[in-house]
């Protein structure tokens, strides 16, 4: 069987699983011993898939797999990865795993809410193997409806109207997603020819140019409500900030990671002419998510929305960094997503562990938190630095990336959109060091805080899993590069070869 | 002619011959007895679904008026499927002390309608379609109000009729036309001849006018939730699942067959009847409160996603359209299903008596979950595969912009479907519907439901079949 298959099949063996256990504590075990399994799966897959590269394997695509499902349409169930999907398939383990740590108290209807973060999960999973657009769509779609119910049972505050609005809002994403679909698929082939929805085919085939200019902003905006795109991120906010933990850790660290990992590969891959025609919309709107979502975390008083704000932002720059269109900026913007990913999940597990104690996410309500439950605050910090992209740390080379990569453009409208993009590391800086400072130091307010307790084994588990990543990318960042570095070569080289023959730039 | 020959009209001569065992049967049992009626009325009609997936003979009959080939055969079983599911379904109401002279009548009436939606599939010609349709409408009234002694059913069933007349006027209006222009009432002679004269362009769109009442297309519509709220629940079922897919299969084979000369045309209608018919019949559905209703409305929007694979005018389309139809039937009767349980069991049939239902029937209301994302054309139900064929043959005609309309709208309906979700997982309430056991009738009823909105999607030899028999447009 192909190692692939069994990132979607884990998943589902644990569901089924989890149907048979009797209490709480079996069904935690159970669904953590199954997203342990696909966290070794996926370092497996990390390891065979650097083996076979430095074995010389130079295929765009490894572990190539393909079997007809609906023959006359000629959808298949096509599977494959490539450096950039290893990346994310290890990044969406590493998530999910922490979150279920995170997710260890859960006890009102315990098993729906396992089964459910676990078949979002696979449908990430199974998004980010697909080759095939049907199936990709298919496992789209399927990793964003749980979000409902894991909203609206096991979410607090606004829950319910925040959960409609993230899903219809979502919906309506990939409504336009799904108009993209249908109309690549009708010119997937030269008139005549079998139409597909394999990826690699289509990319061997030029879409007319008119077709793309039609396309490609539902290509674009389709994937861009995912990735917090503005002005359609508002769901983004009210969604994690009444999402349970785990929820918001999976949502904002890799679900919002099917935004710009689609718009990488199926839209700009596919439609590299619209692309560089239309690119200059979507930076000057990605530009603004950078900017505004940064300047709106600075104005929240609400830890979950401080964090949802910040993703806005770090979300658009990987969006913002893709549409740079150039190796090293892109290679920036899927370290980025793999980064912000970790970081993100980290902030909302910490949040979610001090709400669980303080009972309220309100920044100016606590302080001093540092000395009562120190584990935590060290933690704290080291994950706003991260997001402050402080050198060591995981952010500080994605960044790093984007910017150079950005600034590579020599023309006036690029350099001046990267200097105003940059500048968000600065309010980055205001909010992170804000709510530390606020938090974690100064003063205890409440006398209530004093007999807090510090993190449980579970939650040093779940957060140092998230946290020793983060590390390890800022520290080695070369071999996360190199591997994302070989795999952009033949797609920024097409993405590169259309535009000196369309001469836009 | 042989009395071989009559047996290429096997579905029609079996289900005439079981309709009239009922009425014998029934004749036969002491009052007492007639509930009696219920199981061997199912497994007759089971036998009959079953005979009719054997290999059947195909051909023509009556010189020509009457005609069946792999598709008109596939088309009357996957009927055949839903009416059984219906059956099951409808056990557990039938039992009930209220209905205790009429069971057999509602066996009798339903499966006279099934014996007209067959003729009307296997018409062809113009003479034979309406036969068959009056055949389908008649009884159909009669079973809107089954439940006489209560005003909303009688007023459903006289408003059935009234609208029902009103149509078949027009629709006859319609074929007199043609027949007057073309001088003839056979599908392929006239389809042979047909054009874009003004009289036969006002006769098409009589016609087409007469077939979207059936389908309650809007703006022929009106009578769609009031019949459906005041009709019993399995009645409604019925309505909204079998007659509308009967009606569908017949437009569209004969958009595709007669008309098509004025496909140019007619595509335009379709458009703007789709567009319409999706968006109000989505307004509409939002603020139901009723179950039924609510039902009623998302139905209506349903019969508009069913244009987009008439307006595809290929293969994809007519494949689409009757592999959406079959897993249509499976998602709404799985709704329906878990409606008549509730139904009959406490009578109960508004959105807020749903309230917590988890918590009481987790196994109804996940049912009810997976139906209604199956009808919403969310994966991995099947309503997401149906969904997605039905668009790919309207964009494979190039109307990107409907296909969007259309999704855009498959979204406003994920918003209402979404409420009865919230209603049953997330509200609680004081007074939840009490946990019940259903009898095992019903059990296999909805069963199947779950099967099919699971199996359908996954399971692409079925797309494979439907597609093996249908036919693009003439050309």
């Amino acid at each position: 069987m192909n190692i692939l298959s069994l990132f979607i099949l884990i998943p589902l063996l644990t569901i089924i699983a989890i149907l048979f256990t009797g209490n709480m504590k079996q069904t935690r075990i159970v669904s953590a011993i199954g997203m342990g399994i696909q966290l070794i799966l996926s370092g497996i897959l990390v390891y065979l898939y650097l083996t076979e590269r430095s074995a010389g394997n130079m295929a765009e695509m490894l572990f190539y797999y393909d079997a007809v499902w609906f023959p006359t349409l000629n959808i298949h169930y096509t599977i494959g990865v490539d450096g950039i999907s290893v990346a994310m398939i290890a990044l969406t383990s590493i998530v999910v795993f922490a979150g279920i740590f995170a997710s260890w108290m859960v006890d009102f209807l315990y098993r729906e809410f396992f089964i459910s973060l676990i078949l979002l999960a696979s449908g990430v999973f199974g998004f980010f193997i697909s080759l095939d657009i049907f199936t990709m769509f298919l496992f789209y779609e399927l990793a964003v409806i749980p979000m409902y119910l894991l909203i609206g049972l096991w979410g607090s505050g606004p829950k319910e109207y925040s959960a409609m609005k993230l899903t219809l809002m979502l919906m309506a994403g990939s409504a336009l997603l799904f108009v993209a679909i249908l109309g690549i698929y009708f010119y997937s082939a030269p008139a005549g020819s079998q139409l597909t929805f394999n990826l690699l085919e289509i990319a061997k085939n030029t879409i007319p140019l008119d077709m793309q200019r039609f396309l490609f902003p539902f290509a674009f905006i389709g994937f861009g409500v995912l990735g917090a795109l503005f002005p359609f991120h508002t769901w983004s906010p009210d969604g994690h900030a009444s999402a349970p933990t785990a929820v918001s850790m999976l949502h904002a660290g890799v679900l919002m990671k099917l935004g710009g990992y689609g718009v990488f590969r199926i839209a700009i891959y596919l439609m590299p002419e619209a692309a560089h025609e239309q690119a200059w919309i979507f930076l000057i709107l990605t530009g603004i998510s950078v900017v505004y979502g940064a300047f709106g975390a600075v104005v929240q008083k609400d830890l979950k929305y401080i964090n949802a704000y910040s993703s806005v932002s770090h979300c658009g720059l990987v969006l913002f960094a893709i549409l740079m269109m150039n190796q090293t900026a892109m290679n920036g913007a899927v370290i980025q997503m793999i980064s912000h990913g970790l970081m993100t999940a980290l902030f909302f597990a910490l949040i979610g562990m001090i709400y669980g104690r303080t009972h309220t996410r309100l920044i100016n309500e606590m302080g001093g938190l540092m000395k009562v439950m120190p584990f935590l605050g060290v933690v704290y910090v080291i994950a706003g630095l991260a997001s402050l992209g402080l050198p060591g740390l995981s952010g500080f080379v994605a960044e790093m990336t984007i910017f150079v990569g950005s600034f590579q453009h020599t023309d006036t409208f690029h350099r001046v959109l990267t200097i105003i993009a940059a500048s968000s590391i600065v309010i980055t800086a205001v909010y992170i060091l804000r709510v530390v400072g606020t938090l974690l130091f100064g003063p205890i307010k409440n006398d209530h805080f004093l007999h807090l307790k510090d993190a449980l084994w579970f939650e040093r588990l779940s957060t140092l899993t998230l946290l020793l990543a983060i590390a390890a990318i800022g520290m080695a960042p070369l071999w996360l590069s190199d591997m994302i570095n070989f795999s952009l070569g033949p797609i920024v080289e097409k993405i590169n070869g259309v535009a000196a023959v369309a001469g836009i730039f | 002619m042989s009395i071989y020959d009559f047996m290429t009209m096997r579905h029609e001569l079996i289900l005439t011959v079981l309709v009239l065992l009922v009425l014998i049967i029934d004749l036969n049992l002491k009052r007492s007895q007639k509930h009696r009626i219920i199981p061997i009325a199912i497994t007759l009609f089971f036998i009959h679904t079953v005979i009719g997936f054997m290999p059947a003979q195909t051909g023509v009959l009556f010189g020509g008026m009457y005609h069946t080939d792999g598709l008109t055969i596939l088309m009357k079983n996957i009927l055949n499927v839903g009416v059984l599911i219906i059956l099951f379904q409808s056990s557990a109401w039938l039992k009930k002390e209220e209905n205790g002279e009429k069971i057999s009548e509602f066996f009798i009436l339903l499966l006279s309608t099934l014996v007209g939606m067959y003729f009307m599939i296997s018409s062809g010609d113009f003479l034979m379609l309406y036969l068959g349709l009056e055949l389908a409408t008649i009884p159909m009234a009669a079973l809107a109000a089954y439940t006489h002694h209560q005003t909303r059913s009688a007023e459903a069933g006289i408003k059935l009729i009234l609208s029902s007349a009103l149509s078949s006027g027009i629709l006859l209006f319609g074929l007199s036309m043609i027949y007057g222009t073309t001088g003839s009432i056979y599908f392929d002679a006239v389809g042979a001849v047909y054009s874009d004269t003004p009289l036969q362009v006002l006769a098409f769109i009589f016609f087409f006018t007469g077939m979207a009442f059936k389908i309650s297309l809007v703006p022929f519509h009106l009578w769609t939730a009031d019949v459906y709220e005041g009709s019993p629940v399995n009645v409604t079922s019925y309505f909204s699942v079998i007659s509308k897919g009967a009606s569908a299969f017949i437009l569209i084979m004969v958009m595709y067959t007669v008309f098509h000369s004025i496909a140019y045309l007619w595509k335009d209608i379709v458009y703007l009847i789709a567009v319409m018919t999706m968006t109000i019949g989505n307004l509409f559905a939002l603020r139901q409160k009723n179950m039924k209703r609510f039902l009623a409305f998302s139905s209506i929007a349903q019969a508009g996603f069913i244009l987009l694979g008439i307006i595809g005018g290929n293969k994809i389309g007519m494949t689409a359209t009757v592999y959406f139809v079959l897993v249509y039937i499976f998602s709404n009767l799985g709704a329906f299903g878990v409606i008549s349980a509730i139904s009959a069991k406490t009578g109960k049939e508004n959105m807020d008596d749903y309230d917590g239902l988890y918590a009481t029937n987790p196994k109804l209301s996940l049912l009810m979950m997976l139906s209604v994302f199956s009808l919403a054309g969310i994966p991995p139900v099947a309503g997401f595969f149906g969904k997605f064929f039905l668009f790919t043959s309207a964009a494979s005609g190039g109307y990107y912009w409907l296909v969007f309309i259309a999704v855009l709208n498959a979204t406003i309906s994920l918003y209402y479907y979404l409420l009865v979700v919230k209603a049953m997982f997330i509200n609680k309430s004081d007074t939840p519907i009490a946990f019940f056991k259903s009898d095992l009738m019903t059990k296999i009823g909805l069963f199947a439901c779950a099967i099919g909105i699971f199996v359908i999607g996954f399971w692409s030899q079925i797309y494979e079949i439907i597609d093996a028999v249908t036919f693009a447009i003439v050309n």
